[in-house]
């Protein structure tokens, strides 16, 4: 088997699962430069809600297909985070839209503290195994890499959802006003843009987002818990940084390129240094590599130069 | 504001008067009533809840069964109390917490859960005189520090590691190495590379992932290609359990292979089938072979539901405790800590005596292998 | 919000009885509280120098620094590594505490040199992702050639010792027995007074007008003659010095420095003191830095109650206190995003933002 390529599919699968929640973060960066800090534990909360459907569905009815009862908590999961995320924004981000620019920063932060402390106390702190038993556990073998359903799905969907987006930013009328939101709030509104709504609309889109991230993070490492969403988010938001925030491509060649650094990183770095440094820099490198873009290239790699954020 | 002054003396008063708030009463160490506290602390809350709460069970039946036989030390009836505090699993918050134990009077303290905790507190327990008995702690240094009042009734690292490293040099001669870079999964994860090379086999690989992944992938895909026979995890069960799935996923067929965090029930619910052959370590002897093992499973379960982890060795901790403050027949620690050093305690985990530096002379550990949803006994090693 | 303007007239009386109050206070606490209490309150004197040396990078220039406890672990480190068995270095404290100092200067240095193009939430996650990586660091510096132990931590620490003298155990001065946590107290007290003293005369200074000016508008700044580079890496040195002072007495004080003291959440919550108590003012900073030390504790007693009242603990303290802390950080933001004790300035600027 060719361990290069193997590697090269782990880095894709990583990530993208990092595009997935990057998507979101993006887009809210895009319409209203807020980073959402928020956006990783609505991950979690997806994937929580998700798992308590799918494990009360599984006592009710252990008889349906194995697809249908996820497809179920996925459903459930997505309309409750996109609530989530429409609250959030009404409550803690509205009233803050024209205060410091540390203000709202600092009100995500408590937001995320005080979503994982609820799911904690709600679920409990221990870690929730997703019961992969109903999923399909196929095992492909492609040009020497092994690679599963679960993880063909998730590459799929990222491509799909990454695909949908454009088209939704580019050809609908929603999507137009997503645009002049962005370029300039209040011009937009005097072109009757109902711009509390385009932006309601962007955390509804985002949160949906997070849910199907949450779900398919669960059903691809098997468990779920409280804490989850604050690395993926940060790993995440690494992620859109690098691409460039603001901008749909960039999140996504920021996640991929995040998840292949990553996982070519923590398997070639230590033959590369004779075994000096060795695979737990792995986490170094995500930050290295954030840290040497921005230095060289502020706004990411497909940011736009003219932006001037203060 | 107009005084930053005054401003400042109104804050400190402020902190003042919440930390009056938190006024409590001074306890003496013997009381009239011939009361006598034994400090207990673990981490009640976070994530480590679960298991710190079964400590402090284990130890609070230990105490409920000695105070039940009415026992008699210095010619006076004593009663033990338990008092349990909330390390957190924080450096920090530990040491403020054993200077709480201490200030309120305990003569010995059952503690703490990780060799994190337990090595800073060691130092004020031992600049109190305090004897302190870790149910739990496993790094070498807890007891290298040379504290006289540091004891503990838990194989270290080395102990562990050297049986490990051996049963793994028996599964193969090619070994992978990982470890979460965690004090406990690094320490165990050293000494188990050690013991292999040891026992005349290779470590082809030595892998660091952190106690919050859930990504092996990468690391896993770079062993395989270094074909090794065996995998060691140093680490728990939320990291054990996805990398034995993901090691299947990338067709590694290896002989999977933890210490006692992943000898757990939670590990098998998290990897599910996956979990099927892998083996893990425990110290001490299964519960069911010892002499009082099963009777101490029936009464904790009834009392307080499944055991987690560590709560038998918290139970003898506390016995081992009080024994040596019968046999010097005394509740004062200057006077039963030289005791201490004499244990010989026929406990629920095994046979317990301490060397020179207050480990266990003699730690059996045991194997267990993980099939149709239970660990099921391999064998138990006894270290030479 | 001038000093000698503060200590004119009654000033002075307040400001002796303050000092009395403070000298005096441990001869209170300890035989009241007991010891732990004086644990407590000499860590709430730590984190009082930690939320003042981010209050200077955070509230007077406006850098928003999510890493802020890399400067803390820094320093911490650097005592521990130089005063403890692990290379059986013993050096005196009036070398390695400046020392801690210095070098976590020069950390500051090398994150502010890099980052000095980025703004606001750039800066944020790149501190951040600094603040990872020396922590990653220490974590790891144990192979190939050990030098912080990894995970293990170092452990043994000497005590400040000043002339055979050691604050490490219980001492007997004038007749009285004095204990090590009370001793430390006078020690981080002083060092307290003097990051508020360079603090105030900081705000005070052309440096402190130029930060916040670059706060406010930093091409505006750049335009009226300001450096803003060197400016700015002042402000990031300055912040550093009070963190790596904070870690050498950390380490010394506890015996024991492990990289799992040194995580993420901990900057986080010295952000937290700082906002709550209000940016950029020191009474303020002050106040937040108490209240988010000593609340946690005085939470403690609330399982207590708990099982007093019901029997049993239905929501952990710790949990409840975390729940909290989340919550007031939005409601703050959300009613009162200038802090408990705004400064004058910030509140003014606010009062025209609203108009």
């Amino acid at each position: 088997m060719d361990i290069f390529a193997q590697q090269l599919v782990n880095g894709l699968v990583l990530g993208s699962v990092y595009a997935l929640v990057a998507l979101g973060y993006t887009l809210v960066y895009g319409i209203m430069e807020l980073i959402n800090f928020a956006h990783g534990e609505i991950t979690m909360m997806g994937a929580m809600i998700a798992l308590a459907v799918i494990g009360a569905l599984f006592g009710v009815a252990p008889d349906l297909p194995g697809v249908v009862i996820v497809a179920t908590g996925l459903l459930v999961a997505i309309p409750a985070c996109m609530l989530l995320g429409f609250t959030i924004e009404r409550v803690a981000y509205r009233p803050l839209r024209h205060a410091p620019r540390l203000a709202p920063l600092i009100t995500a932060i408590g937001l995320s503290i005080v979503l994982q402390n609820v799911a904690m106390l709600i679920w409990g702190k221990q870690y929730i195994a997703f019961p992969t038993t109903l999923l399909p556990q196929g095992r492909h073998e492609v040009l020497g890499a092994s690679i599963t359903d679960v993880q063909i799905v998730i590459l799929i969907l990222t491509v799909a959802i990454m695909a949908g987006l454009v088209t939704l930013i580019n050809r609908t009328r929603l999507g137009r006003a997503m645009r002049a939101t962005a370029q300039a709030p209040s011009v937009a509104q005097l072109m009757g843009v109902n711009v509390n709504a385009v932006i309601s609309a962007t955390f509804v889109i985002g949160s949906g987002l997070a849910a199907v991230a949450g779900v398919m993070v669960s059903a691809n490492y098997g468990q779920a818990h409280y804490y989850m969403g604050f690395l993926l988010g940060l790993k995440a938001f690494s992620a859109a940084v690098l691409g460039g925030i603001g901008n749909l491509a960039g999140a996504m060649l920021g996640g991929i390129l995040l998840g292949v650094i990553e996982a070519l990183g923590a398997g070639y770095i230590g033959d590369l240094t004779g075994g000096f440094l060795g695979s737990n820099y792995q986490d170094i490198f995500a930050f290295m590599v954030l840290i040497l873009v921005l230095t060289l290239k502020p706004s990411g790699l497909l940011g736009s130069k003219s932006v001037e954020r203060a | 504001m107009k005084s930053p002054l005054l401003t400042i003396s109104l804050a400190v008063a402020l902190g003042l008067g919440l930390t009056a708030c938190g006024d409590k009463k001074e306890g003496a160490a013997d009381g009239g009533n011939g009361t006598v506290k034994i400090g207990q602390s673990s981490p009640l809350t976070g994530p480590q809840a679960h298991i710190g709460k079964d400590n402090d069970n284990g130890a609070r039946m230990a105490i409920d069964e000695i105070n039940a036989s009415k026992p008699v030390i210095g010619g006076k009836p004593v009663t033990f109390e338990i008092m349990s505090e909330d390390d957190q699993a924080d450096p920090k918050t530990a040491t403020i917490v054993a200077q709480r134990l201490v200030d309120e009077g305990v003569v010995g303290v059952i503690g703490h859960l990780n060799s994190g905790a337990t090595i800073p507190t060691s130092k004020v327990y031992s600049d109190n005189d305090i004897p302190q008995i870790s149910p739990s702690a496993t790094a070498i240094k807890y007891t290298a520090q040379g504290f006289k009042t540091a004891y503990r009734v838990m194989t270290n690292d080395a102990q562990q590691g050297k049986v490990l490293g051996a049963y793994a040099a028996k599964l193969g001669k090619k070994v992978a190495i990982i470890d979460d870079q965690t004090a406990y999964g690094q320490g165990l994860a050293e000494e188990v590379g050690k013991a292999v090379q040891a026992a005349g086999a290779e470590v082809v690989a030595t892998e660091h992932t952190n106690d919050k992944a859930s990504d092996f992938t990468a690391i896993l895909t770079s062993i395989k290609g270094k074909t090794p026979d065996v995998v060691f995890f140093g680490g728990m069960d939320p990291q054990g359990a996805p990398m034995v799935k993901q090691m299947h996923q990338l067709g590694m067929n290896v002989q999977f292979l933890g210490g006692d965090g992943i000898q757990t029930p939670k590990f098998i619910e998290l990897a599910g089938a996956d979990a099927d052959g892998v083996i893990a370590s425990m110290p001490g002897l299964p519960l069911d072979k010892m002499p009082k093992g099963p009777d101490f499973q029936k009464k904790f379960e009834a009392k307080y539901g499944q055991i987690q982890l560590y709560a038998p060795y918290a139970y003898d901790a506390a016995y081992v405790m009080v024994d040596a403050m019968k046999r010097a027949d005394s509740t004062a620690p200057a006077k039963y800590l030289p005791e201490l050093a004499n244990t010989n305690y026929e406990g629920v985990t095994g046979k317990i005596s301490f060397d020179a530096k207050g480990d266990l002379t003699s730690g059996p550990i045991t194997l267990y292998k993980a099939q149709g949803g239970k660990w099921e006994t391999l064998e138990t090693v006894q270290p030479q | 919000m001038n000093v000698l303007e503060a200590m004119k007239g009654k000033a002075w009386l307040s400001a002796t009885l303050l000092l009395a109050g403070l000298i005096l206070l441990p001869f209170v606490v300890e035989p009241a509280l007991g010891k732990s209490w004086m644990r407590i309150i000499d860590f709430a004197l730590l984190y009082i120098m930690l939320a003042l040396g981010l209050n200077i990078v955070v509230g007077y220039a406006g850098l928003l620094d999510l890493g802020y406890v890399a400067f803390y672990a820094v320093g911490a480190y650097c005592w521990a590594l130089l005063s403890s068995p692990q290379f059986d270095l013993h050096l005196p404290f009036w070398i390695i505490l400046p020392a801690g100092a210095m070098l976590a200067a020069g950390f500051g240095v090398l994150l502010g040199t890099p980052t000095l193009r980025l703004r606001g939430d750039y800066l944020a996650i790149v501190t951040l992702g600094f603040g990872e990586i020396i922590r990653i660091f220490l974590n790891n510096l144990n192979a190939p050639v050990n030098i912080t132990n990894g995970p293990q931590g170092i452990t043994l620490i000497d005590p400040i010792t000043v002339g055979g003298f050691s604050l490490g155990k219980t001492q007997d001065v004038l007749g009285m027995s004095i204990s090590s946590p009370h001793m430390y107290y006078y020690v981080f007290l002083l060092c307290v007074a003097l990051v508020v003293f360079v603090s105030l005369r900081l705000e005070n200074s052309r440096i402190g007008r130029a930060w916040v000016a670059i706060r406010e508008d930093e091409m505006a700044a750049a335009a009226a003659g300001i450096n803003t580079r060197n400016i700015k890496l002042l402000a990031f040195a300055m912040g550093a010095t009070f963190g790596g002072l904070s870690g050498g007495l950390f380490a010394s004080f506890q015996g024991f420095v492990s990289p799992e003291s040194f995580n993420l959440m901990e900057s986080i919550m010295i952000l937290c003191m700082i906002v709550l108590g209000g940016m950029g003012n020191i009474p303020g900073v002050i106040l937040g830095a108490i209240l988010l030390t000593v609340i946690p504790e005085a939470l403690r007693y609330t399982g207590e109650l708990q099982r007093a009242m019901f029997g049993q603990v239905y929501v952990d303290p710790a949990d409840l206190r975390m729940l909290l802390f989340g919550i007031a950080l939005v409601l703050m933001m959300l009613f009162r995003p200038t802090g408990l004790l705004p400064s004058k300035q910030r509140k003014q600027e606010f009062a025209e933002e609203r108009k």
